[in-house]
């Protein structure tokens, strides 16, 4: 240690603290391994919330020897393309956040537009004003968030509601953490038309796009968490899809992935009834076979190519849109 | 009366007890939530005992987790009425209770002059007695 240091006022010299005793009592460690366990990819974003751990860690730390701490302001951005996790981080967010001791309740309000805005004169306040009090002591999650600016009309009760939430961004911020989230670039055009947010909010997080890889270790979680597996031949087979998808026009990364994943359950459901067995073993219950997802259209040589080529706003057949046919879930349930 | 100093009204929980600070009120309401109660805050200037009806601060506070926010409430009403009891209310909606589990007061006047022991003569030169708070002798809104 510097023998010239003099501590500030009220912190008798020689104080120590200790790191690694702070590090072990928070169970910080716990929650960050979790989040890297469940979390395929996302670098930028696991390395901010370190960082942010770091952070509230140290103040702790500085609290306990008797230096000044001022709680840091941890409102969030989280922008990206569909399906690139923002909600499931939102959710971590939370109970990180909680069991670092910034935030009492780590519980997450999920609220959009309709939420926030009311829909005649002095009708939006107390709805803004109620959602805000829901939330405190926890974490607002406002997806969507530019829906809330309506630039085009200007009688919009928008505005109103971003008034309020600033105010609330700015004196709760003890209370209460806001993540606003949504697409880049349309992000971008919101913070443009309210400085005031942009400069309110601490951290920018921008959610990357998945890598084939990235996706595929998704797949395989959502697989083993719905109780299914990939026979070896679909390994390759789902290698291929996730190659061919990602370059179709809306790809929506993980939410692809797991309605392509639906789909395949869909026909792995199928192909048992028409297989005609009475007895069927556990294993053909959850495996999933190559020509499970073979069948796709995207295999279809002739119909695929031609439709991505020719029309890309169709992106491969009506079968192939990124909406679940239905909810097989409860229907047809994999054996424990 | 005689045995309250200052004549503090005595209703609802803890009010024999010095005024309960922002902490403990946080915690009181904590614990309200925690069994789904829903909060709500009141004020009146006629502390009657038998004067159950008091005025609404706002709705009732339904679905929230935590108490800071039923805490900015509370503040919100002592700064809109300083001068009044200010009572907090959790209501307990679950079948068979459906009535408010707690209440305390959050706020009280700077002064409290007390009640007035009225004594009415009845029939046959009996006495009925009543109280009656020296407060309510002026019109609502110019009392304490």
């Amino acid at each position: 240690m510097n023998a010239a240091f003099d501590p500030p006022d009220g912190v008798p010299p020689g104080t120590q603290a200790d790191l690694r005793a702070a590090y072990e009592t928070s169970q910080v460690g716990a929650v960050l391994d979790g989040l890297e366990r469940d979390l395929v990819g996302l670098a930028p974003v696991k390395t901010r919330i370190r960082e942010i751990a770091a952070l509230l860690l140290v103040d702790k730390l500085r609290a306990g020897v008797g230096l000044a701490t001022s709680a840091p302001t941890l409102h969030m951005c989280f922008t990206g393309n569909p399906g690139t996790g923002k909600t499931t981080v939102a959710v971590r967010m939370a109970e990180i956040l909680a069991r670092l001791g910034y935030l009492r309740g780590g519980h997450l309000v999920v609220a959009t537009r309709d939420d926030l805005v009311g829909q005649y004169i002095g009708h939006t306040a107390p709805k803004t004003r109620e959602v805000l009090r829901r939330a405190m002591g926890g974490v607002l999650f406002i997806d969507e968030a530019y829906y809330l600016y309506r630039p085009e009309n200007e009688r919009d009760y928008g505005q109103e509601a971003i008034e309020i939430l600033l105010q609330a961004m700015e004196n709760e911020r003890h209370d209460l953490v806001v993540i606003l989230a949504g697409y880049k670039d349309r992000m971008d055009r919101f913070f443009q038309s309210n400085p005031g947010m942009a400069s309110r909010i601490a951290h920018h997080i921008d959610f990357p796009d998945y890598t084939e890889e990235e996706l595929f270790a998704i797949g395989e979680r959502m697989l083993g968490a719905m109780q299914y597996r990939f026979a070896p031949a679909a390994v390759p087979a789902f290698r291929e899809y996730i190659a061919r998808r990602i370059r179709q026009p809306r790809c929506a990364n993980a939410r692809s992935i797991r309605n392509a994943l639906d789909r395949a359950r869909l026909r792995h459901a199928n192909r048992l009834f028409a297989s005609g067995q009475a007895n069927l073993s556990v294993e053909a219950l959850m495996t999933i076979e190559a020509e499970d997802i073979r069948a796709s259209r995207l295999f279809d040589p002739g119909d695929g190519a031609a439709a991505a080529s020719a029309s890309p706003s169709i992106p491969d057949g009506t079968p192939e849109l990124d909406v679940p046919l239905f909810n097989t879930r409860g229907l047809f349930r994999a054996p424990a | 009366m005689m045995t309250n100093y200052g004549n503090r009204i005595t209703q609802g929980q803890f009010s024999f007890l010095p005024d309960l600070t922002d902490a403990q009120i946080l915690a009181q309401l904590k614990y309200a939530l925690d069994r789904g109660w829903a909060v709500n805050i009141e004020y009146t200037d006629d502390p009657h005992p038998r004067n159950t009806y008091w005025d609404m601060y706002g709705l009732p506070m339904f679905d929230l987790r935590d108490p800071a926010g039923i805490l900015r409430e509370i503040n919100g009403c002592r700064s809109a009425f300083p001068n009044s009891y200010i009572r907090v209310t959790a209501f307990d909606s679950t079948r068979g209770w459906e009535t408010p589990r707690m209440s305390f007061i959050v706020n009280r006047p700077r002064h409290e002059p007390g009640f007035r022991l009225v004594r009415e003569e009845a029939a046959g030169r009996r006495i009925r007695y009543t109280i009656a708070p020296y407060a309510t002798d002026k019109p609502e809104g110019e009392r304490y």
